[in-house]
């Protein structure tokens, strides 16, 4: 309340008992310590039970069980386990089904919520309604009824035998999505390296090009150069490594498929919940950020000929974009955050490991900590990162 | 309409395309305003006439709507409507004791009544208010506990379904709230160390799923407790989902409080209001007022959450149908039961939306 | 540089007690490093009017709202009624009791009706029965003229009548103060004069009040003391005739040449 300035400190409060029990500051500081007190209180008592609890259950405490061997196997994983690995690289295979799981959904959320979105703004009557049916639909049901539900779907699709077949590039069934993959070659860790130096490459150009108009005013088009850059560079190193195009098509086989890539029903399943839930959240981000650009603001953009082009770079995004990016890399980190239902379907995400690890330690405390602190971190760097963007935008403004 | 209140202002436009025009020139403007949209139009029409097409043709003509064999459903293309009439007891109604099934529907009654009434304003004074909830808490509570007036006892853990569903969401709202209004209050207190333990308690709540909370309030808050000592499990899954909530929500009213301007806090102040004086008198009002819409979002959201308790094996009516869903003679059928279920959620949905839209009118009209 | 004028002559035409019931010694405050206030000293005797003028951002908003502590002053003295404004919440209620504050903003309740915002105070500070306090309420609304709007709500009413409205709900505290803080400042032209109407028949009932105000008009026919203000000083303070006549200090005539020109 008071902002005293150093060295001109508000007048000495009390001088007698009487004025310091009737001091604003002297009740301001009682009142917080009290709190302070009672929290630490409650703090210290519940350690206490805690600690008798366990030591009278005889349940062990501390995070040496990461250490020891989990003796469980896990379906999925992306790097090297087994039931002899210890229980803390159990919970790090979880992670990374997490992230991988969640890194498809929002891909999946973001294409199909933007589409949404821009389909909710549309001029044409009946997409409007397609896409508002849409979006109440699928925030409406609970997201954990919806994984089910496409787990079920799934687990009631044909066997591999009677494979749904899609175009020729795969098969949907009861085994999960099987589809076509190219057979694996040197050529493709430098395409991807040649996609990154073509993304830079394009930015460099462009920036360039700014400069360049900056300085004499004539404007380059990089539209196509950057396509260009960006597509063209890993094509070449395709070319250059002789075009390797042997694809790996999966083909019936007994019970099961043969080549191809196949992702497991959980992860569709999952995937799918957590994204479709996701995308009409999104979508409605993206129709008040579309929305949030007042019609005189592209008039008066118009009133200056300005190109089209420019209205959208220059005029639209900026401001459509400060108002998206906040609240959607918060549906960002609730879909990640949603991801933790995978024990529902039998998913081996962190929660669904964690779980496990929980029950044969019987460590819950410790297990479940492991849990949230990940969660926290992710939540924590997000929103590092978000306000460092608003920063950032807010820069700009001025 | 809209189901969840996010829309903050309609969509810009010069004019109301509802308004004063003619259907010819409606259907110009908005279906058929050049080559290309008329023939997106068409196009867009054609695929929904298809799909509409095919939801009636499996959803109304071709259905069996009621029958006790299922291999009757099995024989027939159309929807097997059939499997919610012969399951909608176990779903509806969970683990409790089919033959105590009477006991829930009335249940079911009382509370629906009771929730009815004391959303209508006109109800809205304590004198009719306290009453009706002490009977409804208590009728409820007798029903489904049992054990008096020659009821026999059914446990919590014996409770599910519909119910059950309801049990949580209304103990997540009535604990919650008041919980979220004193975190968001605390978050705007003028002591420092009230902010900071009301910052650090919602921040990381909000940054860990649900389940972790639940696994907390089924795993750990036991050891929390002296030895001995025991809190309902169901007890401490609802506070759990309470105080989940309430974090969330305690960031929406701080929002409100937030938009109350400064004069107002002056103004009380210059009238000698104390702080709680001015807080339930004057900033609450308002600030719940202007929050309102991403309440309702929230509260919405609560109940869908309550779906969650199916990972620590609550029989909440998802739960229950999902258990259903495993008999090999119904089990093909699990579309139309997981659909049932979505529509209760969208029924309930709907008319939390609504009616927080007709309170958002009441509150224009100034009438609340 | 500007020194402080020293504390002038009462020259209150009305005051009927020697003791000031308000009496500022010194007053400074400090927003971070930036000074508001420089030793401002005022008093004021009972029934005394005085009218606080200046440019913009002068301080005289931030000198009244020290009088009922809205701004905390971090030296000198302010005494209100013989008590001393410390931070002991005691006395800080009992002088805001005695203090009625009307603002530039009205800052009625906006979900409260006319009527409701009126009792509020009275019953929730002076634990006055809800008739009674209507009763009140009824009062001074037929005092401000506007008993008809009592059961609309704030945003229905005009400008003027919110203004008046927001004078009634500070007189239903029965203070023996009032401040007015810009009080006609938000509102449209035609609407200025209906307040200061009150205001007048308010000040001709004897109450004691301080208005910060750029009506000089009311300053003129009103006020006892004129003070002008400038970046947190107290320029000069004299009553009306000899303020508006014959002002002594540079800045006050180059204030009223600029005020007063059209």
């Amino acid at each position: 309340m008071t902002d005293a300035t150093p060295g001109r400190a508000a007048k000495p409060p009390a001088r007698r008992l009487k004025d310091l029990i009737y001091s604003e500051f002297f009740r301001t500081v009682i009142y917080q310590i009290a709190l302070a007190g009672a929290v630490v209180l409650l703090g210290f008592y519940l350690y206490q039970n805690v600690v008798e609890n366990l030591s009278r259950q005889n349940i062990a405490t501390g995070f040496g069980f990461l250490k020891e061997v989990s003796q469980f196997e896990i379906g999925e994983t992306l790097i090297s386990y087994s039931s002899r690995d210890t229980y803390g690289r159990a919970l790090l295979v979880g992670l990374m089904n997490t992230l991988s799981v969640s890194a498809a959904g929002i891909v999946v959320a973001t294409v199909i919520g933007f589409s949404i979105g821009i389909m909710r703004v549309s001029s044409n009557w009946l997409l409007q309604r397609i896409a508002l049916t849409y979006v109440e639909i699928v925030r409406n049901i609970p997201v954990i009824l919806q994984v089910i539900f496409w787990a079920a779907v799934i687990r009631n699709l044909p066997a591999p035998r009677q494979a749904l077949e899609l175009w020729g590039l795969g098969f949907l069934s009861n085994r999960g999505l099987t589809f076509l993959l190219p057979v694996a070659d040197p050529a493709h860790a430098w395409m991807l390296a040649a996609l990154g130096i073509g993304i830079v490459a394009a930015l460099i150009a462009a920036r360039l090009a700014r400069r360049h108009r900056e300085a004499t005013g004539r404007y380059i088009d990089m539209l196509w150069p950057s396509v260009g850059l960006i597509l063209g560079l890993p094509l070449l190193t395709w070319l250059a490594f002789g075009a390797p195009h042997e694809l790996s098509f999966p083909e019936r086989q007994g019970f099961n498929f043969r080549g191809g890539a196949t992702i497991s029903p959980e992860f569709v399943a999952l995937m799918a919940g957590i994204a479709l839930y996701s995308s009409g959240f999104i979508a409605e981000i993206v129709r008040a950020g579309i929305q949030a650009t007042p019609r005189g603001q592209v008039e008066a953009a118009r009133s200056i000929a300005l190109r089209p082009r420019f209205i959208l770079r220059y005029v639209v995004l900026p401001q459509a974009l400060r108002v998206i990016v906040p609240p959607l890399t918060s549906q960002y980190v609730s879909l990640i955050k949603n991801s933790s239902i995978a024990v529902v379907i039998g998913y081996p995400d962190l929660v669904n490991i964690g779980n496990t690890v929980m029950n044969q330690t019987g460590q819950a405390v410790e297990a479940i900590a492991v849990m949230m602190v990940v969660y926290l971190i992710v939540s924590l760097v997000t929103s590092i990162a978000m306000n460092f963007y608003n920063r950032l935008v807010a820069i700009k403004e001025r | 309409m809209a189901l969840a209140t996010t829309e903050a202002a309609a969509p810009v436009r010069a004019y109301d395309p509802n308004a004063r025009m003619s259907a010819g020139l409606w259907l110009k403007t908005n279906l058929f305003s050049s080559v290309w949209q008329t023939l997106l139009t068409l196009v867009v029409a054609a695929v929904v006439i298809r799909v509409l097409w095919f939801v009636l043709d499996w959803g109304v003509v071709n259905a069996v709507f009621y029958t006790t064999d299922p291999d009757v459903c099995r024989a027939a293309t159309g929807a097997c409507w059939a499997v919610i009439v012969e399951k909608h007891r176990p779903m509806l109604f969970g683990l409790y004791p089919y033959d105590q099934h009477w006991r829930l529907v009335l249940v079911m009654v009382i509370y629906l009544s009771t929730v009815v009434l004391s959303l209508w304003p006109r109800c809205w004074n304590l004198r009719f208010l306290v009453p009706l909830w002490i009977f409804a808490v208590g009728s409820i509570g007798i029903l489904m506990f049992g054990g008096v007036f020659g009821l026999r006892y059914v446990p919590t853990s014996e409770w599910g379904g519909l119910p059950l569903t309801m049990l949580l969401f209304t103990g997540t709202v009535l604990i919650g709230m008041p919980i979220a209004v004193l975190l968001a209050l605390g978050r705007r207190a003028p002591l420092p160390v009230a902010r900071g333990v009301s910052v650090v308690f919602i921040e990381s709540l909000r940054g860990v799923p649900l389940i972790t909370i639940l696994f907390v309030a089924v795993n750990v808050f036991p050891l929390f407790l002296p030895a001995g000592v025991e809190v309902n499990k169901l007890l401490r899954i609802t506070v759990g989902i309470a105080i989940f909530f309430a974090c969330y929500q305690a960031e929406v009213i701080r929002g409100g409080l937030q938009a109350i301007p400064r004069g107002q806090y002056e103004a009380a102040t210059s009238l000698s209001l104390t702080y709680w004086q001015t807080t339930t008198r004057i900033i609450l009002p308002q600030a719940l007022r202007i929050s309102l819409p991403a309440i309702t979002n929230h509260i919405i959201a609560a109940m869908k959450n309550t779906s969650f308790v199916i990972i620590i094996g609550l029989f909440d009516i998802l739960t229950a149908t999902t258990a259903v869903m495993q008999d090999p003679l119904w089990r093909k059928f699990y579309v139309e039961a997981y659909l049932f279920v979505a529509a209760v959620y969208l029924f309930f949905g709907y008319a939390l939306s609504r009616y927080a839209r007709q309170v958002e009118k009441w509150i224009a009209a100034g009438r609340i | 540089m500007t020194q402080t004028a020293p504390t002038p002559p009462l020259a209150a035409q009305t005051a009927t007690a020697a003791e000031p019931v308000i009496q500022m010694k010194n007053v400074s405050k400090w927003y971070g490093q930036f000074q508001v206030l420089h030793e401002v000293s005022l008093d004021v005797a009972k029934g005394e009017r005085v009218v606080v003028c200046g440019p913009s951002g002068s301080g005289k908003s931030t000198l009244i709202r020290c009088i009922n502590r809205l701004e905390v002053h971090q030296s000198g003295d302010i005494f209100v009624n013989g008590l001393e404004m410390t931070d002991n919440v005691k006395n800080i209620d009992k002088i805001r009791r005695n203090i009625g504050m009307v603002f530039q903003n009205f800052n009625l309740f906006p979900h409260l009706t006319v009527l409701e915002n009126l009792t509020l105070g009275p019953m929730l500070t002076r634990q006055m029965k809800k008739s009674a306090a209507e009763e009140l309420a009824m009062h001074f609304l037929r005092k401000v003229r506007i008993p008809e709007q009592a059961q609309k709500y704030p945003l229905q009413l005009s400008g003027g009548q919110q203004q008046r409205v927001a004078i009634a709900r500070s007189l239903c505290m029965e203070p023996e103060i009032m401040l007015f803080d810009e009080p006609t400042s938000a509102l449209d032209p035609e609407m200025i004069k209906e307040v200061l109407d009150t205001m007048i028949e308010l000040a001709e009932s004897g109450m004691t009040m301080i208005v910060v105000t750029h009506e000089m008009g009311f300053a003129r026919t009103v006020a006892d003391q004129v003070v002008f203000m400038a970046e947190g000083r107290k320029i000069e303070a004299a009553p009306p005739e000899e303020f508006f006549g014959n002002p002594r200090e540079e800045r006050t005539r180059a204030f009223l040449d600029q005020i007063l020109k059209h």
